[in-house]
């Protein structure tokens, strides 16, 4: 091929594009600053990254070209959005949940075992310690109940 | 086939075309700015975690970022996220001098946020609102507040740092412009360094109402 | 047929890259991909030496009970050393980084990366990363374990901010090679390459760049808040400051994690080859092995907290962490199935590399395998933080990217260099180290679930023998693994001339002289077969060093 290289990329914005976007961009600003003196709730959050994505978007699809170009970089670009989230949300799993072992209360594993027949019922008072014996003598009772056929 | 009399200076050897050569150079960058993304993730990740655990005191600390400076940044980055677009767009015209022009408003502007940032930044450390085992200031309810101002200093200071980097390699490219190297035929680097510039708009665009604007 | 007209001995008088300039500064400045492999195959199997030197240290230690040559501390910072130079500074460039720069451009036809630069610059910063390693250790060292867990490692004097930093900056020579590969796969191939007639190697490494460039940055920016938490105590990770330590842990394990399959895909690449290679056998199953690549890239970066089921997060996350990672070890069972389906009816021969095939699949089965027991939270419980973890990644990493990667070096060198190896000496070297890795790393899993603690200096008695045997196994697998120093460095400058094709391989590497000339290709190849076609196209392995 000789050197003409003005194949694919002459694609030149109209000035008013330029200018319309950073319009947009200005009056979004505005808006974001505006809705944040009312108070959503818990769609505060929300709202102020729907606005902030909207700015984004309009950013990378026209200053950075991503509507026009190879779809394979706009592709690259929200693949780095995806892996992020996942690392967040996944996070977020064990950051939001860590007390919950707190409230866990222990019980007998199997409450159909041999062992609970003949024992009286859960007690509220003593429970741990009741805990405690019950999972070793549920131990050996599933190990005799196993061998004498299930 | 591999070098011919008229292959362009700026055609390296190992591409055999010139689109070849600037859609290898487009996907680079994006998969670099895609790795900038993660790395600024994880900071994302510092903020949510730390805002999920201690929401109010976030809401208490962050009353005493000034909002009209931090709104005034947003403005300034995002025109010059219209100058540097402008100045591509000069040289695909074939505009060298209005594509100079506006690269070097683009520096001016960026050396604005960081005047202003400077401001807040030096108002802070006089109140004694530092990161970590430095905070000082007495006057927010919640625990740990100065675990905001870490959240605050590491994403801002991330974030001015590539700032600086993004001012160092558009002037690197105003230089080359100067000495003519770019023309509608060619300007690769200036687009790759336009659209490192627009990621660190991007940022900003997401730092400031999360650290600015809480409910 | 071979239909060469000219033989070895001619080609070695030709202008290659090696031959095409003299000098250091030729080398340093170079912009070959083929001379900065060679750049990174010294400074990388320096690092391995180093390391290797620290593992036998701690084998030596452990050889009796109690404190034998060194301190507990000092037995601290060994394993902290071993572990961070093996995994930073050799196994995650050594695939890649040396036999990918070299091979790559030349399998799809390229005259170079996409990024020439890019790629001298990433041998530079691993350079300046290893050299901020080895710093670190002499002024004043780290015993954090090369995991830097936190609180530990934010209070503990020692020079862990520089080693930390050390990391960071080796991080970055990871994202510049993955960038460049990236676009050398998409952009570069040669008329005719398309995806599906690409190498499983070039497969294999497309799909490690993935996990790099996604992967790397997050370590980047955990070990900033390291280094942050240490010097300003910015309150992310220390409880006394309302940090919270198992979140660095969080961070750390979202690269590490998806970082062993920047390890292993690579040599997975390698064994595609070699297999299909001596096997004289199409690859069986070419699109499952090149899609589980790229699935087993994606599904890595799930699974990170399987690293954690005992740090204290939530059962969530435990639940969650523990069912993706069963998922991710399905891929990796498809590419086993198919290379060995690949062997049935194959015309097999046992060169070294081969042997090192073999043995990969024997060792990697068996490290995979006992991931699985790893991935059930129930029997995690029991077996963490025992030897039984140092088993299983010792067999995935070493029996798994090693052996691959020896295999790799063997069936290259002579293209590397025009000079083939001694294949007796060879086989005697895979032998060894077959043997000697069994030796040392098997008592290790019977050690684990008899409970033996993993970063231990000192042990009850009831497990000496385990570890006497594992010992011994040590200086066996060093024995094989100096033969093969000696048999490869012998090659490069008194074994005979090796011919284009010495394996009747079919992929475009072997079209061309060994070695390469400077630019690979003098016309831009032409891509009429696909790389494993020994069905339709019949090619013999060449002679070595027959004379003109």
């Amino acid at each position: 091929m000789a050197s003409d290289t003005s194949t694919h990329e002459e694609h030149v914005l109209p000035l008013k594009i330029y200018f319309g976007v950073a319009g947009a961009l200005l009056v979004l600003t505005v808006v974001t600053v505006a809705v944040s003196y009312i108070d959503f709730g818990a769609f505060n959050m929300v709202i102020a990254m729907a606005i902030a994505a909207t700015k984004a978007s309009l950013v990378a699809l026209v200053f950075m070209h991503l509507y026009w170009d190879n779809k394979l970089y706009l592709t690259i670009f929200v693949m780095s959005i995806l892996m992020l989230t996942i690392f967040i949300v996944i996070t977020l799993f064990d950051t939001l949940r860590r007390g919950d072992i707190y409230e866990q209360v222990g019980k007998p594993y199997k409450q159909s075992a041999e062992i609970y027949q003949s024992a009286p019922a859960d007690t509220a008072a003593g429970h741990g310690a009741e805990v405690a014996s019950d999972t070793t003598a549920s131990d050996t009772a599933s190990g005799h109940a196993g061998g004498s056929g299930h | 086939m591999s070098h011919s009399a008229e292959s362009p200076a700026f055609l390296q050897h190992h591409f055999s075309d010139a689109e070849q050569q600037r859609e290898s150079a487009k996907l680079g960058m994006w998969v670099f700015l895609l790795t900038e993304i993660l790395l600024f993730g994880g900071l994302f990740g510092f903020y949510v975690f730390y805002r999920a655990w201690n929401p109010d005191m976030f809401y208490n600390a962050h009353v005493h970022l000034d909002r009209l400076l931090g709104g005034t940044n947003t403005v300034v980055l995002i025109i010059s996220s219209l100058t540097i677009a402008l100045a591509i767009r000069s040289i695909q015209l074939n505009k060298k001098k209005q594509s100079m022009y506006f690269l070097v408003a683009t520096i001016l502007l960026a050396a604005v946020f960081l005047v202003i940032k400077y401001f807040e930044y030096s108002h802070k450390f006089h109140l004694g609102m530092l990161p970590g085992k430095y905070y000082t200031y007495t006057g927010i309810e919640g625990m740990n507040p100065h675990i905001f101002f870490s959240v605050y200093f590491s994403m801002t200071g991330l974030h001015g740092l590539h700032v600086i980097f993004g001012m160092l390699a558009i002037g690197w490219v105003v230089w080359r412009t100067k000495k003519d190297e770019f023309s509608s035929e060619y300007y690769t680097p200036v687009e790759m360094v336009g659209l490192y510039w627009h990621l660190v708009d991007i940022i900003w665009i997401f730092l400031f109402p999360l650290l600015y604007l809480i409910g | 047929m071979s239909t060469a007209t000219t033989t070895a001995a001619d080609t070695q008088d030709k202008v290659n890259y090696l031959n095409v300039s003299k000098g250091i500064k030729s080398w340093l400045f170079t912009l070959d991909h083929k001379r900065i492999g060679i750049l990174y195959l010294f400074s990388v199997m320096a690092m391995f030496l180093f390391g290797g030197i620290l593992a036998l240290s701690i084998r030596l230690e452990l050889l009796n009970p109690g404190a034998d040559m060194m301190t507990a501390d000092t037995y601290n910072q060994i394993f902290t050393l071993h572990g961070a130079i093996m995994i930073f500074l050799f196994i995650i460039p050594s695939v890649p980084a040396i036999l990918g720069n070299f091979v790559l451009p030349i399998q799809i036809g390229a005259k170079d990366v996409a990024f020439p630069r890019l790629n001298l610059a990433s041998w530079y910063v691993y350079i300046a990363g290893a050299g901020l390693a080895i710093y670190s250790i002499i002024a004043g060292s780290v015993d954090t374990g090369w995991t830097f867990y936190t609180p530990y490692s934010t209070q503990v004097g020692g020079a862990v901010i520089s080693m930390v930093l050390a990391v960071f900056i080796l991080g970055f020579s990871s994202i510049f090679t993955g960038i460049n590969f990236i676009a050398t796969i998409h952009r570069l191939r040669a008329p005719g390459m398309t995806w599906y007639k690409m190498p499983l190697f070039v497969w294999g490494l497309y799909a490690t760049a993935i996990i790099q460039v996604l992967a790397t940055p997050v370590l980047g920016i955990t070990l900033v808040l390291l280094i942050l938490e240490r010097a300003f105590g910015i309150g992310i990770f220390d409880p006394a400051m309302g940090g919270d330590p198992v979140l660095f842990q969080h961070f750390f394990w979202f690269y590490s994690h998806p970082a062993v399959y920047i390890m292993i895909l690579p040599g997975m690449g390698v064994i595609s080859e070699l297999i299909s290679t001596f096997s004289h056998r199409k690859i069986f199953g070419y699109k499952a092995i090149a899609y589980s690549s790229v699935a087993i890239a994606f599904l890595s970066f799930g699974v990170w907290g399987h690293h954690m089921f005992v740090s204290g997060q939530s059962q969530y996350a435990t639940l969650i962490f523990s069912f993706l990672t069963f998922l991710v070890a399905i891929p990796s069972g498809v590419k086993m199935f198919n290379w060995v389906s690949t062997m049935y009816k194959g015309s097999i021969t046992f060169e070294t590399p081969m042997l090192f095939t073999l043995t990969f699949f024997f060792t990697f089965a068996i490290g995979g395998l006992t991931g699985i027991f790893l991935g059930a939270t129930a029997t995690d419980v029991h077996l963490t933080d025992t030897y039984f973890i140092v088993a299983h990644f010792h067999y995935v990493m070493m029996g798994g990217t090693i052996m691959a990667f020896f295999g790799g070096l063997y069936y290259w060198w002579p293209k590397i260099w025009g000079r083939m190896y001694n294949e007796a000496w060879g086989r005697i070297s895979a032998l060894l180290v077959f043997l000697g890795f069994n030796l040392t790393f098997f008592p290790q899993f019977v050690a684990g679930t008899q409970g033996m603690p993993r970063r231990y200096f000192m042990y009850p008695d009831k497990y000496q023998m385990l570890n006497v045997v594992s010992t011994t196994g040590s200086w066996v697998l060093a024995l094989g693994l100096v033969i093969m120093a000696v048999v490869l460095i012998y090659a490069m400058g008194w074994g005979p001339k090796a011919p284009k094709n010495p394996w009747g391989a079919l992929t475009l590497e072997w079209k061309i002289d060994s070695p390469p000339p400077p630019h690979n290709f003098e016309e831009t190849p032409k891509v009429t077969h696909g790389p494993y076609d020994h069905d339709k196209v019949k090619v013999k392995p060449e002679k070595v060093g027959v004379p003109a």
